[in-house]
């Protein structure tokens, strides 16, 4: 399972050459994020995240992460972290242990994604789910000219070589979360150069011009 | 002290010591009040606890370590050994300027109830009779041994600890005192342990029992007043034990099949290899250090762990409500307290929310992994240790 943490490395790393600032989905997750709240990163990568939210948000925060070398990194900068499986490991924690729990562009690269979303949703009050957009127009129009698999800049390995099992579009997440009674509480889609679409326009122009979204949910 | 009442420890330089009854470390004696209730349902009464203690507690007395030592291990974690002559155990991780930095902590490393380097055990002079417990002395248990450490802190008037921090039965304890004193514990650093203790390693354990008590110089117990020492049966204890604290990749790495001191097989049954040298000198010194009747006592308590037991078998039981924070860490190569025990703890801790931290450090040095030179261990404890420290405000080291 190292594959969620080098999906989580390959945006990080396109994100920091964008720009030299916190990724576009960590800063909207912390704009989602009350003040002093109990927060658990699932796939918290080098803790980027959890420090943004602890240092701008006052968050109580943990971290789950399967990457061995990451998890060791974290604890050593003081962050409360265990290595773990989304797709295991979040059985463990009781009803409403937290009161978010987000999964940061890595619902792609798990087994079970409807599975883990139920669990993110038991565990916590809130579920904020961020990942890349399989419906935006670039890769509609790739498989259409092309009839192959798309690569963009932000799916950009070869079908084999993707640790994405688990493609979806804006438009599929929405019938997710229909599926495990989810209640979409906001969902803003965004582009790699870090432009929010806004969010009162229809979920299909959301669809098509989003590169990626972020969504936060609440079991309904 | 009398000779035949005190075990033959000798120093390497061959000066003889008693570090049961007359220990270099300071040592307080509770004379007074109800005694140590055991689990096993007796009370020691008086007792004493042998400690050192490194750095300086601070005003508020909110900067205490508690440091709790394996079987085979004692007091002397961060200075030179006074029977050994080698420097403390855990030198690496506890020291000015260390991950446990004693420049800004107050350490505290008693010897366990039931040990033999201070405080109360089989070796030490039972006050009823004026000669050494032997056998007589009540059979512990880790839970005990956390007791008696509750009221050394409480003598040190400490209410709450900052850290509990130790490795393999020293972890047994942490796991103790976070269950039985949370509030007493801010942060937890439970090492390469385990909440109970598994059949391979009782059964490990009977062996070590076995090899002592087989040992004609044990005489049921009785040696001290025989004015003997079981030193090959609890050498032999000592030299299987080792092997559980390696992994065969550090043996064959280390030694493989090579000769000692020849050229070829010696067709008898001299120590041929060097692994078997290796392992007749580390059985040698451990009888210089450690008494036989301890070792009994102390395997035996690390056997009766187990800490779910009192909670219904569910562990998690034991964790809940805690506001403790906790890190855990297991050694890849470590099969006698494998990640796998590690993670159950994490797993009870996750069950009931708490703040805790779980990291597997990569190392081929199997269970002794803990006390040796792993730079990312001292990492991650260092790391955890001052973030802890941080959010407790407990004030950085002045130099």
């Amino acid at each position: 399972m190292a594959t969620m943490d080098e999906t989580a490395d390959r945006f990080a790393a396109e994100a920091s050459e964008i720009a030299d600032q916190p990724r576009v989905d960590h800063q909207l997750i912390a704009e989602m994020v009350t003040a002093g709240a109990r927060v658990l990163d699932v796939g918290c990568g080098d803790g980027a995240l959890l420090h943004l939210l602890s240092d701008n948000r006052g968050t109580d925060g943990r971290g789950m992460e399967v990457s061995r070398e990451n998890v060791n990194a974290c604890v050593a900068r003081g962050l409360s972290v265990i290595q773990g499986d989304a797709d295991v490991d979040l059985d463990d924690y009781p009803d409403k242990a937290f009161d978010y729990a987000v999964l940061s562009l890595t619902i792609q690269a798990t087994r079970y994604p409807k599975t883990v979303l139920e669990n993110l949703l038991r565990i916590s009050r809130h579920a904020i789910v961020s990942f890349p957009n399989f419906g935006h127009w670039q890769i509609r129009t790739s498989l259409l000219l092309t009839g192959r698999m798309p690569q963009t800049r932000n799916l950009p390995e070869a079908w084999y070589d993707s640790p994405d099992s688990h493609l979806c579009s804006i438009v599929d997440f929405a019938k997710l979360c229909e599926a495990v009674d989810a209640e979409i509480e906001e969902a803003v889609a965004f582009n790699s150069w870090g432009r929010r679409l806004p969010i009162n326009r229809s979920i299909g122009l959301q669809n098509l011009f989003g590169e990626r979204a972020v969504f936060l949910m609440k079991k309904s | 002290m009398n000779a035949d009442t005190s075990p033959q420890l000798k120093a390497v330089d061959g000066t003889s010591l008693d570090e049961v009854n007359n220990p270099t470390s300071p040592v307080v004696e509770f004379t007074d009040g109800p005694g140590l209730k055991l689990e096993g349902g007796q009370v020691l009464s008086p007792f004493k606890i042998a400690y050192q203690s490194y750095g300086e507690l601070n005003a508020d007395k909110s900067n205490a370590i508690l440091v709790c030592h394996a079987l085979t291990g004692d007091q002397h974690c961060a200075n030179v050994h006074p029977i050994t002559g080698k420097p403390g155990w855990w030198e690496l991780l506890i020291g000015p300027g260390r991950p446990i930095d004693t420049n800004r902590f107050f350490v505290i490393c008693p010897n366990i109830i039931g040990g033999c380097m201070g405080s109360s055990g089989p070796a030490s002079i039972d006050p009823a009779t004026g000669k050494a417990y032997g056998i007589d002395f009540p059979v512990v248990t880790i839970r005990d041994m956390v007791e008696a450490q509750v009221h050394l802190i409480d003598y040190f008037g400490i209410d709450q600890l900052f850290a509990v921090v130790g490795g393999s039965m020293g972890g047994m304890q942490v796991l103790e005192w976070a269950a039985c004193y949370g509030d007493r514990v801010f942060a937890a650093v439970p090492i390469a342990t385990a909440a109970w203790h598994s059949s391979q390693n009782i059964a490990f354990h009977e062996v070590g029992r076995q090899a002592v008590m087989a040992d004609p110089d044990w005489c049921n117990g009785d040696y001290l007043r025989e004015g003997k020492v079981p030193r090959r049966g609890l050498a032999v204890a000592r030299m299987a034990a080792h092997i559980t604290y390696l992994s065969e990749e550090a043996l064959q790495q280390k030694f493989g099949r090579n000769f000692q001191d020849r050229d070829d097989r010696s067709f008898s049954f001299d120590a041929d290899f060097q692994v078997e040298s290796y392992l007749r000198y580390q059985g040698s010194t451990f009888v210089d250090r450690f008494d036989a009747n301890s070792y009994l006592y102390i395997t035996r308590a690390m056997d009766y762990f187990d800490l779910a037991a009192r909670y219904d078998d569910i562990l998690a039981d034991a964790f809940r409500g805690t506001k403790t924070r906790f890190c855990v860490v297991s050694f890849t190569s470590d099969w006698l307290y494998p990640t796998r025990e590690n993670k159950e703890i994490v797993q009870a801790l996750n069950a009931v929310a708490a703040n805790v931290s779980f990291v597997e450090i990569e190392s081929d040095k199997g269970h002794d992994a803990f006390l040796v030179n792993e730079p990312e261990f001292f990492a991650t404890v260092g790391g955890f240790i001052q973030a802890a420290a941080k959010r407790r405000g407990i004030a950085e080291a002045s130099n």
